[in-house]
């Protein structure tokens, strides 16, 4: 039986969206495109470089598939 | 991290490798115009439990069959169907494991239904050679991406291309285990093969493009475009005299003359 190809077997959606407020512990609400509202956290990557998110900013969300309404973000586009 | 099996290891599992071989040989033998791939499944778990080994697919994350059935433009993991009857011209991939005495064997072949046409041929005899092609680079001492080299040259060379999404692995007390075996990549790269390994390669090849879909059952890969695929798999040991084929069956892929 063949194994799936480790890239393969990311479950993860990616979504772009807008920084709507900051919350306590580097989570944020974060409006996507499709009007969801969602609770982020940012990424440990994000997190080791210092990299700021402020509201207004639009970022990358990464969602699980298995709760749709939690993501990561993953990257701050320079806007 | 690889395990490096003992001889007496690589001995437990050509064991199951030995089942493994036999079992497809006897399947070929059944495979013809109007057998369903149910019944290839059914013939399979009969031929396992006679041989009191367990089937290593059924029940592995989910799966419910012993036999994975790949017809025509699937390319893994075929699902067997009561109404999947097999007709004349289709190529059919089978791929089957076991578990006996504690250890994994892995192998597949795509066998003829009937008379084939001369491309469902070549694309069988192809991807058989290139798990040859493969097998000759599996020396010790070379990197496990010559193996994925020579296999994706070997076929894309003659005008096929190679499934991305799916890969070989190591094999012994887990049905996958670490390498993940791609069947493309630059030479050179990767961990070096050394005597102990134990790996399933399995090349999967496509007569048009190289990307795949799974369908909604969640397991049958099928090519985006529809065109034919096939898959030929061994075991695989790696030892200080070259690389032993642990699954080696009767016959390589054969036609029936016109």
């Amino acid at each position: 039986m063949g194994d799936l190809t480790d890239m393969a077997k990311e479950d993860s959606i990616e979504v772009e969206g807008t920084v709507v407020e900051t919350l306590p512990n580097a989570m944020f609400r974060v409006e996507l495109q499709n009007g969801h509202r969602i609770l982020a956290h940012i990424s440990g990557k994000m997190r080791m470089h210092f990299i700021r998110i402020l509201p207004g900013d639009k970022v990358t969300v990464e969602l699980s598939p298995y709760d749709l309404n939690r993501g990561r973000i993953t990257y701050r586009s320079k806007s | 991290m690889i395990i490096l099996r003992s001889r007496a290891e690589i001995e437990k599992i050509k064991t199951s490798c030995l089942i493994v071989a036999e079992v497809l040989d006897r399947l070929v033998e059944y495979t013809k115009p109007g057998i369903t791939t149910w019944e290839l499944n059914a013939i399979s778990e009969e031929l396992a439990a006679k041989k009191h080994a367990q089937p290593a697919f059924k029940g592995y994350h989910g799966y419910p069959f012993a036999l994975c059935t790949s017809v025509n433009e699937e390319v893994v993991h075929g699902m067997p169907y009561k109404h999947r009857r097999l007709k004349e011209g289709d190529i059919v991939s089978l791929d089957f494991g076991v578990l006996y005495d504690g250890y994994y064997g892995d192998g597949a072949l795509t066998a003829p239904v009937g008379k084939i046409n001369e491309e469902a041929a070549r694309l069988c005899q192809v991807t058989e050679q290139s798990l040859y092609e493969g097998i000759s680079k599996a020396i010790s001492g070379n990197r496990l991406s010559d193996v994925s080299h020579a296999i994706q040259d070997y076929v894309e060379k003659r005008g096929y291309s190679v499934v991305r999404e799916f890969v070989g692995h190591g094999i012994g007390q887990q049905l996958h285990e670490s390498p993940q075996i791609p069947n493309y990549g630059p030479p050179g790269r990767g961990i070096r093969l050394k005597p102990g390994m134990v790996l399933a390669l399995e090349p999967m090849i496509n007569a048009g493009g190289p990307d795949v879909e799974i369908l909604e059952d969640r397991w049958t890969a099928v090519t985006r475009d529809r065109e034919l695929s096939a898959h030929f798999e061994h075991t695989i040991a790696i030892t200080g005299d070259g690389p032993q084929i642990l699954t080696q069956r009767e016959k390589r892929f054969t036609v029936e003359p016109e």
